[in-house]
């Protein structure tokens, strides 16, 4: 297959940026997305260009690295994928692919398609952990968790902060990613120690970054690759709440 | 800092005042339906006249609608806190972004500032109309079943009301159930109920208010 590409060139954070126009050329259907990128870099090498920076790592959707705007999605058509799971046959041959890195105040654009996502880090270093030592692993009756909400946590800690929630949102909010991590942890009886101080410190430092919040339309659940339902930011608002008022 | 600043500094305390004042008036529109529903009684408007008198006289009532007032004022302004954060938080803009294959067109920025802005500028209409003469004129120059008559038997002025309860609709589509969804009330279970209620408030109350400029207009 052969593709028109349309893609996010930018040197560096300060420089301004712009659209280059490729053309990619035999293209296996069954390639990933960054496989044709990486066909793609090979050719831009191969002229002597600078070839295009895009983060990735697991290329099995499981570790967050990578992540792209594809035709104004995030991660590209389809659902509860990660770019490196959206497959060249889902496009038409001939086709003009537009790519474009996350755009977020808080995700500044280091390089091409590659962001800046510290910002999810820092919302984690403020309270998305519990302090107690873990020690080496339990056996496994000595806490019970009831299976409703083993289930529903194991739901939202398969969050692998891509940061694709942001990216789809109207107003780059990243109450899913916060809400994910925060519904994770209060529904474990390890973890209901310190939710209350957990919620106020993640929210506090997710406003700082400069995200901004829910209209509640519900564009992250449908863009997530791991299908975290928007039922965690409820959550995510009904903890914030008691924390509050207690 | 106390715990109020503390929680109106975040972006999620605005949005549960958005959410309290807005469920808020959404209770106040039931009230005001039901009474204006005499509009339809075939008497001259004599009972309507007499609930709109005990409305506007009632010290219980003017109290609360002091409290209404204050609802809707922080519902206007946390609303637009949050939409200028919002609004900031995306310097540049995607060159293709298809948000609209995953929401719905009430749901949307353009939609909800639109009706938002539109409702308001309505209820400053509106205000002025009715509220107004009922309440700051020395005597009132009319009843207020022949004020709500002659108010309707403009087109124009009639056709503006169905157009505003049209974006009101919109807007409660939307916001009723994000209010739920804020104050952290929705989940997955109690979805149908609230989608059930919902439907009172986006579809049936607007629908009975639009009725009486078209009574008025066509039928009267």
């Amino acid at each position: 297959m052969d593709f028109k590409l349309k893609i996010w060139r930018q040197k560096n954070r300060d420089d301004r940026g712009r659209f280059v126009d490729y053309e990619v050329k035999n293209v296996s259907p069954d390639a990933s997305f960054l496989e044709m990128l990486d066909i793609l870099n090979v050719d831009l090498v191969k002229r002597g260009e600078e070839p295009v920076a895009f983060d990735h790592d697991c290329r099995e959707g499981i570790c967050g690295s990578c992540g792209l705007v594809v035709n104004g999605r995030s991660h590209g058509p389809g659902r509860g994928i990660a770019t490196c799971e959206l497959r060249m046959r889902g496009f038409k041959g001939g086709e003009t692919i537009v790519a474009e890195p996350w755009r977020a105040k808080s995700f500044p654009i280091l390089k091409d398609l590659i962001v800046d996502r510290t910002a999810l880090d820092r919302i984690i270093a403020a309270g998305g952990y519990i302090s107690s030592k873990t020690g080496a692993v339990p056996e496994a009756n000595s806490i019970q968790v009831p299976k409703p909400a083993a289930e529903e946590a194991m739901d939202a800690a398969s969050c692998i902060g891509c940061g694709a929630c942001v990216a789809a949102c109207p107003n780059s909010s990243a109450m899913l990613f916060v809400a994910a991590k925060v519904s994770h942890l209060a529904l474990l009886p390890q973890g209901k120690v310190e939710r209350k101080e957990r919620v106020l410190k993640m929210i506090e430092q997710m406003d700082k970054e400069g995200f901004g919040n829910c209209s509640n339309n519900y564009a992250c659940e449908a863009e997530c690759p791991k299908k975290i339902s928007v039922t965690h930011i409820a959550r995510l608002n009904r903890e914030f709440i008691l924390a509050e008022i207690s | 800092m106390n715990k109020f600043t503390a929680l109106y500094r975040s972006s999620v305390g605005k949005k549960i005042i958005m959410s309290l004042s807005g469920l808020f008036l959404c209770t106040f529109l039931v009230v005001h339906v039901v009474i204006n529903l005499f509009l339809f009684k075939q008497d001259g408007g004599e009972t309507y006249n007499r609930y709109s008198e005990f409305m506007s006289s009632n010290p219980f009532i003017r109290t609360i609608e002091i409290v209404l007032f204050a609802g809707l004022i922080a519902h206007v302004i946390s609303g637009t806190l949050v939409w200028l954060k919002n609004r900031a938080s995306r310097p540049v803009a995607y060159e293709m972004y298809q948000l609209k294959d995953n929401t719905t067109f009430t749901s949307r920025t353009p939609m909800l500032t639109a009706s938002a802005s539109l409702v308001g500028f309505f209820l400053v209409i509106h205000l002025r109309t009715f509220w107004v003469p009922n309440r700051f004129w020395e005597t009132a120059p009319q009843s207020n079943y022949d004020l709500v008559a002659a108010a309707f038997s403009d087109p124009v002025y009639s056709l503006f009301y169905i157009v505003a309860l049209v974006f009101l609709a919109f807007h409660l589509r939307h916001g009723f159930q994000s209010g739920f969804q804020t104050l952290g009330l929705s989940d997955k279970q109690y979805k149908w109920l609230i989608d059930s209620v919902a439907v009172i408030f986006w579809l049936f109350i607007p629908l009975m208010f639009a009725a009486m400029p078209a009574y008025f207009l066509w039928f009267k």
